[in-house]
Formats: C-alpha cells, structure tokens, sequence
C-alpha cells in the first residue's frame, strides 16, 4: 500500500531541512528523503564562516549551522529517511523511492523538491586522469574525511567556490600552485581571493588549462592564455608541477524530478541551467509542489535555508495547516531580500561596475591579481590612520555581511541600515584593541594596526586560521599582500580565545613604514613549517 | 602521508577503529565506515578501475556517488561506488577492468 504524507521532501540539505522544520512545527506529517548516508547536504564541508547579518547566522561556520539546524529539525520532530533515493515523481504527487534492494512508492499532499545541484565540468585533454576532481570531492576527502586531496594543487575557477575550496585546502596542508580561470576577472569576493594572495598564490586570469600531464595520474598541467572569445593563444603554453587537478566551474541544478513530473521549466543560465518556473515562494506550476535551493536557481545555503522555510509556510497554508502565512513569509521574504543585494547580487551578473555603491572605486587589481594595491587601500572607508592601535578594514566591495559592525563595543566600525554598504570607520570611537571585529570578519579583511607601538616599530593583528601556530617570539617575514616578502617580523602576541572561533590573532611587529603593507606571516623555513 | 593530523578548524578528525582490507591482494589498513576511497586515498592509491574500451585509468571525482569514475570490484561485486560504500573489516577491494576484475584474480 502507498503511504501518505502531509508534505514529502526530496533532500535534507539546508533549503530541505529548513522546510521540514517550518511544516512539522504547524503541524503537517513530513518526511524527508535523502540518498545519502548523512543529513545536511553540502552544509557539513563549509568550515569558513558565512557572510550575511545575525539572521543568516553571519561569522558561524557552515558546518555549525548544520549542527544547529540538525538539533531544530529533532526538536520538530522531522523524520528523514537516509540512504532513500527518490527515483521518479509523477502525477498526482505521487513518488517511487529507492531503499537497498527494495523500492517503494509514497504520495504526498503537498512535495517540495530541495536536490540541490550537480557540479559542473570543462574538458581538456587528460582531464579523465585520476587526480582530476571536482571542488566539492576536495571539499568531502579533507573536510569530511581528513585525507588530503593532493599535495600540489591547480584550481580551475575563481568563483567562490574555487576561492573557498582553495583556501580550505591550504588550511589542510595542501599547497595550492595556483588558481585559473578563463574569465578577465575573479568571479568571486574579493575578500576570498585577497586571502589567498597574501598567501602567494599567484592567479592565472584569462587563461585555461589545455592538459593534464600524467600516464596514469596526473604530474603536472599545462595552461594557457585565453584571447577574449576564450580561444588558447598558441604560444603562451605554460607548464606548472601539480598532482592534483581541481574544478570549480559553476554548478547546475538537479531538476529532473520537476521535469518527470510536469512542472514547466525554463533554460535560464543566470539561474544555472534547466530551472523549474516558480512564483517569489518557490511554487512551481503544479499547485503544493514547490522547489526550493539551488534546484530552483544557483545561489548559496543563506538563501536556500530562507526558501526552504518559505515553502514550508506555505506548504502549511495550502493543506489549511496554521494561518500565521502572511506574517511568516514577510519576515522571511525580508531576509532574502537582503541577501540579494550589493555587487555580487543574482541582478548584477555579468554587469561591469566601476564603482562600489557609495561612489569609491572599485579596484581593478583586486579583480585581476587578487589583492588591493598599496596606492588604493586608502581609497575605502574602512581604511584610516591614526595614533596607538586601530582596525584596519580592507573590505572594497559591497556585500550583504555586518558582524562586524555588532562585534566593535566600542562603536569604531559603522555600516548602518544598509548591510551591503562598506564598513566604515568611527574615528571618534577609541578601539580597545580586543580584536573581536577581525575574529569576526568572514572575509579575514580586518587588521589591527599599531603604529606607535615602539620607536620604529608597528605591529600589525591578523587573522590566522593556519597550523602550526607560531609561537610567541617566533621571527620570519611578513608578507604584503601579494604574497611577497617585505621585511622582517616577530610574533609578539597569538591570541585565541573562544568568542573568536577557532581563528587565531596573531599580532607581529614590523619596522613602522611598513604598518599598512605587511599583511601576512611566514616563519623562517625550518622542518614542518611551511606556510 | 595523505591523512591529516590535526586539522586548524576541525581539529583531530574522529574515527573509529582500525580495519583490514585487501587490495589487489595487497593487505592495507583504513578506518572502518570511512568510505573506501578515503581509505585508499589515504594508502596512496590513484587508480580504481581501467576503463572496458581504451584501458584508460579513472579514480575518484565527484566523491559523493554521483559520477561513477571510482567504482571497483568489492567483496567478487562490481561497479560499487567506493566513495559511497563504507570500509569493513577484511574487505576484499579489486582495481576493476572494464566490469570485471583482471583475468586469473577472481
């Protein structure tokens, strides 16, 4: 016999399991099904913290957020069937479900699709060899399992993704030899990528890998110059020793349940390919069926948790459930908006701006190297000078992300109403020095400079998420942020305490000129200290 | 050399107990539950299977059961997704070729 549900979920990844918790917590009999052996989709790999406001959870970790969501969906009593591939949905809401050996057949009232996206591939010659991956297998060998995906690694793709993914892998003591993408200029934040810079990671824009090298794995890839229709420019062929090949080239909805079961459907590449046609509540054109994450356009877990939970109101509404429907969705439709503001905006694709919202402009060698160029820090609001210790805040781009507006109790840092705005600084504020604001920038774009500290000397706090630690008095270099060498630096402070969590503050002492340029620390080579 | 030791966010990763399995006839160890492409991984192991046609070499992509390229022959079975399929104790793993295992192996 078929066994009925109120509501039936395809995928307990964030968008799935916040749907669930909406409809259970009004009442409606849910399960969630789940081909995988774990619940939480991708949530579990994300160990940066997430960009947004207090309401999306800002400056927690993704993976924090999986645990938290975990707890909520057990509290709501959301029962999800793991290891359950659903392998057809038809008319009627009616779906077949593949368990083991055994495959079983459920209808629901109401359906909400939450499958999430598959990644996307680029073909080269050798790109079948072994050690060639995607970003997410990367992301599920270290993050997941701690076994290192390669030793040298090449990415492909300067999305967030690419950006995210190879600074995780540096983070398990991978080293990334460099990152490439087709595109003139980085598609993801700046801030991810200035991160890796500062770290020396050379990026290779306008350019492509044309061969992985290897018989049987890969030792090594060639890349190329691209001309601007994406074309190899013959002669510019570059070899680079890598044994590891790593994809971040976009992702593209799973949507083929929507399509089995007649719901229409649209190619639209700025929502990633084959997309369900859906209202502002993520309800496709079947009633009670509703599609939600990135099955119903590419985006991030901040919106997918957002739409997961709108569906689930609505879900509720359309089976009579509770009537809080208008309250709910103003609030949570609030939230969205949000998230979908600023430059990276889903409206902004493929625009060309020159200029961030507030008229500063935007730096080009951040876009093409990766990194803000001394001459142009000065041009952000968040970038001032002045006598004893001071955040320095190296954030250019207008995102939708506060933390660390509220983490400042002394008010130095100011963004106000608008959260895509850049932070600015309180000059008549007096920083305390506790660091709180760089522990909770996502974006590790917050330094605190010093440059009274001593007669010629400066120290300059940053962010630090590396092991090993270097001690107190540990001497070395400090890095600009290209990632060169510009003088010599000694650790004089390592603080980590919990607030901050899990990034460590590491104060150094440079000589005075170089307070607004040293923004990064490397120990004296010595045996097992690399980075 | 593959496993990390201590990781600066996630700290030591939590395993379970140490099992024993065969390779190609080669004794190896992993965790048990981890998937069985970590563990070879962790071994040093590229190569899962050959493919049928061109006898070219694949090993793990996608890494979460969707792409097929890592799948071997595990306990006589072919076409297992070792990314997806959890270690035993004293599983038996061969390299694939084509869907069968090497003549003379089995």
């Amino acid at each position: 016999m078929m066994k009925r549900y109120d509501l039936i979920i395809v995928g307990a990844g964030p968008s799935g399991l916040s749907a669930a918790i909406e409809a259970a917590k009004r009442g409606l009999s849910v399960i969630v099904f789940d081909e995988n052996e774990k619940p939480g989709g991708q949530l579990f790999k994300q160990i940066h913290k997430f960009f947004g406001s207090k309401e999306h959870k800002a400056k927690i970790r993704g993976f924090k957020i999986g645990q938290e969501l975990l707890e909520e969906a057990d509290r709501a009593g959301v029962r999800v069937e793991l290891n359950a591939t659903v392998i057809g949905m038809y008319q009627e809401k009616e779906i077949s479900v593949q368990m083991k050996e055994e495959i079983r057949h459920y209808k629901g009232d109401t359906i909400i699709i939450a499958t999430g996206a598959a990644e996307n591939m680029v073909t080269f010659d050798g790109w079948t060899l072994p050690g060639v991956i995607g970003a997410g297998a990367a992301q599920t060998l270290m993050n997941l399992h701690g076994v290192k995906p390669g030793q040298k690694i090449i990415m492909l793709g300067s999305g967030n993704v690419g950006l995210v993914v190879s600074f995780q892998l540096m983070q398990s003591g991978c080293e990334v030899v460099g990152l490439v993408d087709a595109a003139p200029k980085i598609g993801g934040y700046g801030v991810h990528a200035a991160k890796l810079a500062r770290c020396g990671v050379p990026f290779y824009l306008s350019h492509t890998i044309i061969k992985a090298e290897g018989q049987d794995y890969v030792t090594g890839v060639v890349i190329c110059e691209v001309d601007s229709s994406f074309k190899p420019i013959l002669g510019t062929e570059k070899h680079i020793d890598a044994d590891t090949i790593c994809m971040a080239v976009g992702l593209s909805p799973m949507s083929q349940l929507l399509k089995m079961a007649g719901c229409e459907m649209e190619d639209n590449p700025k929502r990633g390919g084959q997309v369900p046609i859906i209202d502002e509540y993520g309800e496709t054109s079947i009633p009670g069926v509703y599609a939600v994450g990135d099955v119903s356009g590419i985006e991030e877990a901040s919106s997918a948790m957002i739409e997961g939970r709108m569906a689930g109101v609505c879900a509720a509404d359309f089976l009579g459930f509770r009537n809080d429907k208008e309250e709910a969705l103003t609030k949570l439709k609030k939230d969205l908006d949000v998230l979908r503001q600023g430059m990276f905006a889903p409206g902004n694709r493929g625009k060309v701006l020159k200029t961030t919202e507030e008229g500063f402009p935007v730096s080009y060698n951040l876009l093409q190297k990766g990194y803000i160029a001394d001459g142009e820090v000065e041009n952000y609001p968040g970038v001032t000078r002045k006598n004893g210790i001071h955040p320095v805040i190296e954030c250019s781009q207008n995102i939708p992300c506060n933390p660390c507006q509220d983490a400042c109790s002394k008010k130095c840092i100011k963004i106000g109403e608008k959260i895509t705005s850049l932070p600015a600084i309180n000059e008549e504020a007096e920083c305390s020095g506790c660091g709180m604001c760089v522990a909770s920038c996502s974006g590790q774009a917050i330094f605190l400079v010093n440059e009274s500290y001593e007669e010629g000397y400066a120290t300059v706090t940053l962010p630090y998420e590396f092991l090993p630690l270097p001690p107190k008095g540990e001497r070395g270099f400090a890095l600009d942020r290209s990632g060169k060498n510009c003088c010599k630096a000694e650790i004089v402070d390592v603080r980590l305490i919990a607030a901050f969590d899990q990034t460590v503050l590491l104060t150094m002492k440079v000589p005075v000129d170089m307070a607004m340029t040293a923004r990064f620390f490397k120990a004296n080579e010595k045996e097992g200290l690399f980075i | 050399m593959n496993r990390i030791k201590e990781h600066p966010i996630l700290g030591v990763y939590e395993k379970s107990k140490t099992v024993k399995f065969i390779f190609d006839g080669k004794e190896m160890e992993g965790y048990e539950g981890e998937p069985i492409a970590v563990a070879l991984k962790a071994a040093g192991v590229m190569i899962h299977r050959y493919t049928k046609k061109e006898h070219k070499p694949r090993g793990i992509f996608c890494a979460i059961g969707r792409c097929t390229d890592c799948v071997m022959i595990v306990d006589g079975r072919p076409n297992v997704r070792t990314c997806i399929t959890p270690l035993t104790d004293g599983m038996k793993i061969q390299t694939q070729y084509g869907v069968s295992a090497k003549e003379g192996t089995v």
